[in-house]
């Protein structure tokens, strides 16, 4: 038997309210991040430690430049997700869950937009 | 009406059931999942010391260098293959593969074989070619 409404199967929220978004983007972020940390990764260990100006010279290759951004973008969207998800899963108190999932939303906007303006201005102005 | 909430049935959780190679790779997905979120922090103070001259570069710069920090890139590396593994398998399941029990297991066992192998190969690479 199907008891949901006409309309409540059309939108296909859900009584989440939100469907399967979040799953979603979860899984969308998940399949960029392949090529891009496979990249990230190997360039990441072959800089880590190297001079400054070859470290900044590097970055600021266009094209690293642009798996960098993209790669902090992915990240930092799916990192959030994936945290919502644990919090969600483990904290049972209402006052404490609300408190985390909105740090877990700062933290992860502060981090990236850091990331993403250190990229930029490493890639415009070295 | 409070024990309606408090005195639901809970389904039975990690200690009821007999451990398995699949539900240690669902753990290990998890704890790699969270040990990136802190890794991410790791990789933007290195991005931001680089954005930020060379004085606070050198800094972070000296720590991913050294022997501590060469060892928790090494982690760092282990913990991104297995995840990454680990969410290719999710990927494989959502789309209805992969469910039958040995096959499972043996992907689970594989999974865990593979990640240590790449971070071995690709750090065996680096080092070579740098
Ligand atoms: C190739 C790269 C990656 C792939 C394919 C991937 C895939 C996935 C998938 C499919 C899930 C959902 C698991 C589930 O439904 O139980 C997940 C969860 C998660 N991921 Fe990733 N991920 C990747 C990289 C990352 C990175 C770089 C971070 C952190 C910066 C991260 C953090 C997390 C966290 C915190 C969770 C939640 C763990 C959980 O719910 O158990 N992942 N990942």
């Amino acid at each position: 038997m199907d008891m949901r409404t006409p309309l409540g199967k059309v939108r296909g929220l859900g009584s989440a309210k939100s469907g399967t978004e979040h799953f979603w983007k979860v899984r969308t972020t998940s399949i960029a991040l392949v090529p891009l940390l496979l990249f990230y990764v190997v360039f990441l260990i072959m800089h880590a430690g190297k001079p400054y100006a070859e470290v900044v010279s590097a970055l600021s290759n266009p094209f690293v430049a642009t798996i960098n951004a993209l790669t902090i973008i992915a990240s930092i969207v799916h990192m959030k997700l994936g945290m919502e998800e644990i919090i969600q899963d483990y904290i049972h108190t209402e006052v404490m869950k609300l408190a985390l999932l909105m740090l877990n939303s700062f933290f992860s906007l502060l981090v990236g937009g850091l990331c993403l303006f250190a990229a930029l201005k490493i890639a415009f102005a070295g | 009406m409070a024990n309606m909430t408090k005195n639901r049935p809970l389904s039975p959780h990690l200690q009821i059931y007999r451990f398995t190679p699949t539900m240690a790779m669902s753990i290990v997905h998890r704890i790699t999942g969270g040990a990136l979120y802190a890794g991410t922090v790791l990789v933007a103070a290195w991005l931001i010391a680089a954005a930020s001259g060379e004085e606070a570069f050198s800094w972070v710069n000296w720590f991913f260098g050294s022997f501590v920090g060469q060892i928790i890139l090494f982690g760092y590396t282990w913990a991104i293959f297995h995840h990454m593994l680990g969410g290719l398998r999710h990927i494989m399941w959502d789309l209805g593969y992969g469910f039958e029990k040995h096959f499972s297991t043996k992907l689970a066992n594989a999974s865990l074989v593979a990640s240590i192998g790449l971070t071995v190969l690709v750090w065996a690479v680096v080092l070579i070619v740098r």
